[in-house]
């Protein structure tokens, strides 16, 4: 069994103009020491979807079904106390805003041994010395004067690195990194990612990755989860889906970076914007943006805009498209026909 | 790319709403639909709005007009009280003067010194808070140095101040006369700060945002964009404050009046009623106090329910957060 | 303050760089950019820097150092990126050259006049000329103007003897321009998706016609495949307009893709000047080739960046001598003493480092 399963992870927002559907049919699975990517653009609900896995979902949100495991508890229907004991210290989550984490009126050594101190039974010299050591994990140049200092005296760059060394306080089984580097400059940014990748080889913690960044995904991740409107719409081995993706959307994706088209020239745009949540397209989300709607004899293809696609497994991936599902079963047909 | 790129953007057009439907569809509304307090007080604010307004052709006399007024029909209880007279609802004060009456007329010069007195302090403060922000360095130190000195001095001092200088002047029958703007005046001098301090900090921080900016690189001149650009975005947290300071004007004139600085006893405001009725709570006419005093609380309470709500709603932080 | 003593550069090397801003000139320059320097006071006024320090007491004065001596020349029609990490100045710089903040010390010319101690009435001719795109396109149009009213009032205010006609048809060509329906003229920003806005604001810049657009991290707020979309709409209107760009980024494949020339940043200075084939090509300024390495890229290489020690000191305190010595690799006594200066490399490459001049790298 797998260390973390969700299975048809579905939740909504109870808006005032009626019920709005932030992820629906949300499937996958995390092997302990696995590094796993979520790629999305804002609105595609892959936040929506690190929270959901703590049941941190904040009202009006609610988990309206399917079920999260962990090591075979299910984590949506957990009583909150029994959730507490996992959160943070089986399961700990790293946000792009380091203050979200870190009490601005509290040294960094008050909040870790405060954190240690509340999943564990331990002197506040053997949680200091734990403290202690987690930062020097971290690579904080004189760790003992940070354990003193406040969250306002370090640089954002420091503070991600404060942040990890608390995520891995409790020697978690998972960490959950929303956009860890995204408010990082680009040298930080890479050294707190090979940062991140180090130490989660080292201890063999597996890590959720949320980023719509997919150069830290291709280089961080072995498997990773496209979402476009609060679907997955791809998911597979991350090199597999890089190299050669399958799904319409993640290819215009790969192919708008700039590094992708020549410099001076058109790059590869997708046209329009993804739909809001609470106003989607009929069938595929993404067809009214898709070039592949239609068939090769002009004809559109009436699936894609009547019909919510399901999953078909192409290689080692899952992609949720009409095309694609065509395309096989053509190439299934031919090879009968032979 | 032109081409697709207007496509995509006609295809994801909504129809554009009017004016009504932005109206429907607003939070607003919506959060006062739901909310059962605000739409109870802003009926009730409505209402003894309405009955202050149309005092004169609801009330059954006329309270400043002497011969109207009986002595003989004085300290008479209310309806429900044994020994009233139904002619007097509300029963009669110790001058013989309809208390129904002369609430409805009270009610009246209270709103109207409220209302006139946050007119003053808005005029006052937006402009200062406006020109403080938008322009900082010395005129914003100077400006704000000069609210909090405002400030140092109570409503209560500033109208001893100018009742007396008045008085002194002019003696005590103008102050009568003029007791109404008098009192905007007083009451809108020693509040301005509020509004000058709420405006400076929304200015100072629409100032930093980029249509700012914008408008700046455009090359408009300063006028233009602290009236066009920098005012109209500050228009929400000034709504929000001016419930409470109208709220807090009726209060400030109730208490001046109460404290005789205010309105003369033969022109009452809801302040002077109850000034007038206090006397006589010890021989057991308490309902000429009382009374008055009721609807003054009940008129500042929904005006306050009033104000929370609508900073509720138009704080963006409490809802969107 | 000491720090800002040492920093005024050697005379003698002085020489070689004004040649070399000569050979630019060749392609017309059209915004010059002369030792700008641009302090933030952080000590607020007379009253709050007062101190008492030793029985005396004494006025303190702390300053940002947000650009310190930085020399550019932009030609027309080329798009000159700046690229730095956060606190770099590069905005600063942008903000300068528009006219929003106004230079400690320094110099701008555009197209030949100073424009950096202009009144704004004086300004305004050149207003017309310059315009300027902004990073957050949520934050950029007015909430209470609709999008006519947004983009009627730059025509208005440049074009007065415009009539009423004139003001629409012009309004309505660059919408179409950069690909906005004309009917969304009544509509309130708010209304659209940060792309979309940021179309808005591309063409409200547009309006008036002008030569030279500074855009400070245009598309850095904007998602992946909405990038793109405006990456390519100011690459067309740079096209079809003879634009001259001023593009302020920290996005290094966005760069490469746009730039025709690029200026690496570094704490206030810059540190490399080249064209954006050759800098990608070659970096030659040890942070650049940091910053180069440092691009998250699709290939399975895993990381491989180069590691800075430390991170950038603030601005506050400038680090004497070159301001990247307390990171870099190559540092040795001269770096921790001398300020490098910008010099022209065989290649037309200008690099401001003692290792490059040497030739220890």
């Amino acid at each position: 069994m797998a260390l973390l399963e969700v299975n048809q992870l579905d939740v909504r927002f109870a808006l005032r103009k009626g019920e709005v559907r932030a992820l629906r049919d949300i499937n996958f699975t995390l092997e302990r020491g696995e590094r796993l990517g979520i790629v999305g653009e804002s609105g595609a609900g892959k936040s929506v979807a690190a929270f959901a896995l703590l049941n941190l979902i904040a009202k009006p949100g609610f988990i309206a079904g399917g079920e999260v495991n962990f090591e075979g508890q299910t984590l949506n229907t957990m009583s909150e106390r029994r959730l507490r004991k996992v959160r943070g210290n089986r399961i700990s989550m790293i946000f792009q805003d380091p203050m979200m984490t870190l009490n601005p009126v509290l040294s960094i050594g008050e909040q870790m041994v405060e954190s240690l101190k509340a999943h564990r039974r331990i002197s506040t010299k053997r949680a200091r010395a734990i403290a202690l050591d987690k930062l020097q994990q971290v690579q904080i140049p004189s760790p003992e004067t940070r354990l003193d200092q406040y969250p306002h005296e370090l640089s954002g760059g420091m503070r991600q690195r404060i942040i990890i060394a608390i995520a891995l306080l409790l020697d978690p089984d998972i960490i959950i990194a929303d956009e860890p580097t995204t408010a990082l400059d680009v040298t930080i940014q890479a050294e707190i990612m090979a940062l991140l990748l180090n130490l989660c080889e080292q201890h063999n913690v597996g890590l959720i990755l949320i980023t719509h960044d997919l150069g830290v995904v291709s280089q961080v991740t072995q498997r990773m989860l496209v979402m476009y409107a609060g679907r997955v719409i791809e998911q597979g081995p991350t090199r597999e889906i890089i190299n050669d993706p399958q799904h319409p959307y993640t290819q215009g994706l790969i192919n708008a970076l700039p590094q992708m088209a020549t410099p001076g020239e058109q790059l590869n745009q997708i046209r329009g914007s993804m739909p809001s949540l609470s106003n989607l397209p009929g069938g595929c989300a993404f067809h009214p943006r898709c070039d592949f709607i239609k068939r090769a004899d002009g004809q559109t293809r009436p699936a894609c805009v009547e019909q919510v696609p399901g999953f078909v497994t192409s290689g080692n991936c899952q992609v949720a498209c009409h095309m694609v599902a065509e395309m096989q079963e053509d190439r299934r047909l031919k090879e009968e026909g032979q | 790319m032109t081409d697709s790129t207007q496509t995509s953007a006609t295809a994801t057009a909504p129809p554009l709403p009017s004016r009504w439907e932005r109206f429907r569809d607003s939070y607003l509304l919506y959060s006062f639909k739901r909310d059962i307090i605000a739409q109870l007080s802003l009926l009730t604010f409505i209402a003894l709005v309405a009955i202050a307004v149309l005092a004169p052709w609801l009330s059954p006399m006329n309270p400043y007009d002497l011969a109207q007024i009986n002595i003989l029909a004085s300290e008479l209880p209310p309806f429900w009280v044994d020994g009233s007279d139904p002619a007097y609802l509300l029963g009669t004060d110790a001058q013989g003067r309809d208390m129904l009456s002369t609430i409805l007329y009270g009610a009246r010069v209270s709103l109207i010194i409220g209302f006139g007195a946050v007119a003053l302090q808005a005029i006052i403060g937006v402009s200062f808070g406006l020109l403080a922000g938008y322009l900082g360095g010395r005129v914003d130190a100077f400006l704000m140095r000069l609210a909090d000195i405002q400030l140092s001095f109570s409503t209560l001092m500033v109208a001893i101040i100018v009742g007396a200088l008045v008085k002194a002047i002019f003696g005590g029958a103008m102050f009568s006369t003029y007791a109404v703007p008098l009192l905007v005046v007083i009451i809108g001098l020693a509040e301005w700060p509020q509004y000058a301090r709420t405006v400076r900090a929304s200015v100072l921080a629409e100032r930093g945002k980029e249509y700012v900016d914008a408008a700046r690189v455009m090359g408009l001149r300063s006028k233009r964009i602290m009236f066009r650009h920098v005012l109209p975005n500050t228009l929400s947290p000034i709504f929000v404050i001016s419930t409470v300071q109208i709220a807090n004007a009726i209060i400030s004139e109730a208490a001046l009046s109460f404290l005789g600085l205010g309105m003369p006893e033969t022109h009452p405001s809801l302040g002077s009623l109850i000034k007038a009725g206090f006397d006589y709570i010890q021989s057991g006419s308490w309902w000429i106090t009382l009374i008055p005093g009721a609807v003054l609380v009940v008129l500042v309470l929904s005006i306050n329910l009033l104000g929370d709500w609508l900073r509720d709603v138009m704080n963006p932080r409490l809802y969107k957060g | 303050m000491s720090a800002t003593a040492t920093r005024i550069p050697v005379t003698e090397t002085r020489g070689d760089q004004t040649d070399a801003a000569d050979k630019a000139q060749d392609a017309e320059t059209l915004l010059e950019i002369h030792d700008l320097e641009k302090r933030f006071s952080l000590s607020g006024d007379f009253l709050d820097q007062l101190r008492f320090k030793g029985g005396k007491l004494v006025r303190k004065q702390e300053h940002v150092h947000a650009i310190n001596g930085v020399n550019l020349n932009i030609n027309r029609s080329e798009a000159l990126c700046v690229v730095g990490e956060s606190g770099c100045g590069k905005s600063t710089v942008a903000r300068t050259v528009m006219g929003l903040l106004s230079p400690s010390a320094g110099e701008i010319h555009y197209d030949g006049t100073r424009i950096d101690n202009l009144s704004s009435r004086q300004l305004l001719p050149f207003r017309k000329r310059m315009q300027m795109i902004f990073q957050n396109p949520y934050a950029s149009l007015n909430p209470r103007m609709t999008i006519q009213q947004t983009l009627e009032e730059p025509l208005r205010l440049h074009h007065p003897d415009w009539n009423r006609q004139q003001v629409v048809e012009q309004v309505e060509q660059v919408m179409a321009s950069v690909g906005i329906d004309p009917d969304w003229g009544k509509r309130f920003g708010h209304e659209f998706s940060g792309g979309q806005r940021q179309r808005i604001a591309i063409a409200r810049a547009l309006a008036v016609d002008p030569e030279f657009i500074v855009a400070d991290e245009p598309i850095s707020a904007l998602d992946v495949s909405i990038q793109a979309q405006v990456l390519n709409l100011l690459m067309d209107a740079r096209r079809e307009r003879n634009l001259t760009y001023l593009f302020i980024t920290h996005d290094l494949a966005v760069v490469e893709h746009f730039g025709t020339r690029v200026a690496v940043m570094y704490l206030g200075t810059v540190c490399e000047i080249a064209d954006t084939a050759t800098l990608f090509a070659k970096p030659r300024h040890p942070y650049t080739q940091a910053l180069l390495s440092a691009i998250p890229r699709l290939e399975d290489d895993g990381p491989q960046h180069i590691r800075l020690e430390g991170e950038v000191p603030t601005p506050v305190n400038l680090p004497s001598g070159c301001v990247f010595h307390g990171r870099c690799p190559y540092a040795n006594a001269r770096c921790k003493q001398e300020v490098p200066v910008l010099q022209t490399q065989d290649d037309g490459v200008r690099v401001a480092c003692h290792a490059v001049e040497e030739g220890r790298l």
